[in-house]
């Protein structure tokens, strides 16, 4: 379990872009604690859950929901696409107590990792909620929706970094019945609402085969409450774009065709997703937390043991994967780039920066 | 930091009252008096009980309001000849004042919410989550019905209480004056899309399961929670293939305790073959399934077994752990 001194307070950037100009960047800070996923050479699908009860004093796993340096940077990207598309963000009607839910475990975990940008102040049900980042200071009673500005999920997750799923339980199945998506990896809300565990992972290929959604639906199903747990997914991204959306598919699906030998150092990021999921005490909904990250081939390869095992990685990832992840017309540039960093040399287990 | 990472709650008992002959209810609180982990209706925790000549750990459904911030957690517990062991214990050996641990809250049985209507179908001590569930019914504003039936009225547990707050969609049923609760009747009559739920003796949550079927209700819109005692048996011998050791299971434990009891600890969850979390692959052996979560189908296929609850009828079982 995390505590209090292993969350380090992270310095905040001013807002930088993730469209147009595209401002984005890593310091090198943000790099050494980048959730680098790989801890072997080569990758393949399977039930990669564990406890998420913290995490190395700095890094993006010791708090329940990391605030990092771009924080300023991804709310305001968020408002753009809310502002453009507001139906990013549905709930749907029977999950209002997990709305309340979500509110009271952000608020809590906030204002207990980040005290001194968070604070939650009870009094019975009329609730102070403080976000010195963002400058709110609101007062509201607990259970009511009409005393917040929006209902309350929509109104903590425009404050948190990170895309949310919320889902009910039943008939021993998770449906995705509301969230907050505004840096989704091509997958619509729009589209998967209302849908079960095995049909919003439908276009994913090979792991129903392998049986492992079948494991991994019957894990979250058995989720208890204070125990949560998590997993990290990765795919690659040209540019820092949050937004990779279907809705928005003709403002990205070209960028892929503009990659060349000379900026894809630049262009391509490769983009993790810290998944985390939490069963929700009143509603028993399962919170579905996807905290995205982003870094340039150009800021990974500072890390010498990363360049190495991304270019093995990349190298050697079967085709219908690397065609899925959206990334195989680029890929050979990637390994081309990658394989000067790689003098083959045997790694250490793991994937930490050494 | 991660919120009450407590997979085990320590707690007081606070409270303990004879509420009929043969049950009693328990009120745990914690030590520090900060509240316990809010929960939905139909949730259960699991009860460590150690200093016998065993450990046993038994799942109860929670039948407190399903209130914010609850300040304690109340069971009830029955006992009777065929009770296994930690029914007893509880019964003969708890006491006010006593420390206890728990787990924290779990749902197997969960209300399905986006249902208009929900038909309560309880037999005896099966009505402790309805308890719960009937607030929470209440407090979303859905339509519902509660049947309860016990065998006489010394032995009705909370009718009182249920008659007072809830008295008018409640019906009893007294089977020592031969009234039974009749699902056939009971469900006939219900709009389209309600949803069923029954807790109780095995006989009586068949018949509803069948009734429905009958009546052309789809599968899940009935649900039902029935917790197996792991049933003493014959012992056997326990190979797991992976770990390289080799665990005896006695009479008087299921294989699960016997395999943490050596020092290892497999997934497990609800303790009571309702969950599926303790499922293991079997490699050899015959099984005797006594759990509710693998279809008929998967049990006759013999390749894997609940170990909370379930045993061998070969001498020897071989499991992939
Ligand atoms: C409630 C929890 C979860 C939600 C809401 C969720 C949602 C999604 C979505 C929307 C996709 C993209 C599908 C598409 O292409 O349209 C996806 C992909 C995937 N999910 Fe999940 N998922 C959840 C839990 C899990 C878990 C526990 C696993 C564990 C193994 C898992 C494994 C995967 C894998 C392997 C992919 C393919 C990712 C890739 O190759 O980029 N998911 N998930």
């Amino acid at each position: 379990m995390g505590n209090e001194a292993s969350v380090a307070v992270p310095e905040v950037k001013p807002v930088e872009t993730f469209r147009d100009d595209f401002t984005f960047a890593n310091s090198p800070k943000a790099i050494r604690r980048f959730p680098f996923p790989f801890t072997e050479d080569s990758y393949m699908y399977s039930v990669n859950i564990e406890p998420h009860n913290g995490g190395p004093a700095g890094s993006p796993y010791a708090p329940a929901f990391d605030i990092d340096e771009h924080y300023l940077s991804e709310v305001e990207e968020r408002r753009k696409v809310l502002a453009e598309d507001p139906s990013r963000c549905t709930v749907l009607e029977h999950m209002m107590p997990a709305q309340w839910d979500t509110l009271e475990l952000l608020m809590e975990s906030l204002s207990t990792d980040y005290p001194d940008y968070f604070v939650l102040t009870r009094d019975g049900d009329q609730w102070t909620w403080e976000n010195r980042l963002l400058g709110i200071k609101d007062t509201f009673t607990f259970g009511d929706p009409d005393t917040l500005p929006y209902e309350p999920f929509e109104y903590i997750t425009r404050q948190v970094q990170g895309d949310f799923t919320l889902h009910d339980q039943r008939d021993n199945m998770l449906y995705m019945d509301g969230g907050m998506l505004t840096c989704q990896a091509d997958w619509s809300l729009q589209f998967d609402l209302g849908m079960n565990f095995y049909e919003w992972h439908g276009p994913v290929p090979r792991a129903h085969e392998m049986g492992v959604f079948e494991r991994a639906l019957k894990y979250l199903l058995n989720l208890r409450v204070g125990e949560p747990v998590r997993r990290l997914n990765w795919t690659m991204t040209v540019h820092p774009r949050m937004d990779t959306s279907p809705e928005n598919y003709h403002k990205w699906g070209i960028d892929r065709a503009t990659v060349t030998p000379e900026n894809v150092g630049d262009y391509a990021h490769l983009r993790v997703e810290l998944q985390s999921l939490y069963r929700l005490p009143r509603s028993n909904a399962v919170l579905f937390s996807i905290r995205c990250y982003l870094i340039s081939l150009n800021e990974l390869v500072t890390i010498p043991k990363w360049a190495k095992r991304m270019h093995r990685v990349i190298k050697t990832l079967p085709e219908d994967l690397a065609d899925y992840k959206g990334f195989i017309g680029y890929r050979p540039m990637v390994v081309d780039y990658l394989a000067p960093f790689d003098d083959g040399a045997e790694l250490t287990p793991g994937a930490a920066p050494e | 930091m991660i919120l009450s990472q407590q997979a085990k709650i320590p707690v007081r008992v606070t409270g303990v009252e004879r509420v009929t002959p043969s049950i009693k209810t328990f009120t745990f609180e914690r030590e520090d008096s900060a509240p316990l982990p809010s929960f939905s209706g139909g949730s259960h925790i699991v009860v460590e009980m150690r200093g016998g000549e065993r450990t046993y750990r038994n799942p109860y459904s929670l039948m407190s309001p399903p209130e914010d911030y609850p300040s304690a957690y109340q069971i009830s517990v029955r006992c009777d000849d065929q009770g296994r062991g930690g029914a007893q214990y509880m019964h003969e050996r708890v006491r006010e004042g006593d420390e206890m641990t728990i787990s924290g809250p779990a749902n197997l049985f969960p209300l399905t919410v986006t249902a208009p209507r929900h038909v309560l179908i309880a037999g005896g001590i099966g009505i402790t989550p309805f308890l719960a569930q009937l607030h929470e019914l209440r407090q979303r504003g859905l339509a519902y019905e509660l049947h309860y039936q016990y065998r006489d009225a010394e032995g009705a547990a909370f009718r009182d209480r249920l008659a007072a707050r809830f008295g008018d969609q409640t019906r009893f049923y007294e089977s020592g004056r031969d009234q039974y609760v009749d699902p056939t009747a009971i469900l006939a009559d219900q709009p389209l899309g309600t949803h069923a739920y029954v807790c109780g003796p095995a006989g009586l949550t068949q018949a509803v399961h069948e009734a429905a079927a009958e009546l052309g209700w789809p599968a899940r819109n009935v649900h039902s929670e029935e917790f197996a005692a792991p049933p003493p048996g014959k012992p056997f011998k326990v190979v797991l293939e992976r770990s390289q050791r080799e665990v005896e299971v006695p009479a008087n434990a299921s294989a699960l305790e016997a395999i943490e009891e050596a020092g290892i600890q497999p997934s497990c969850s609800c303790r009571g073959g309702s969950c599926g979390q303790c499922e293991q692959t079997v490699l050899e052996g015959d099984i005797d399934h006594n759990d509710h979560f693998l279809s008929d189908e998967a049990k006759a296929r013999n390749s894997s077994m609940m170990i909370c609850v379930s045993r061998a009828r070969s001498d020897r079982v071989v499991l992939d752990l």
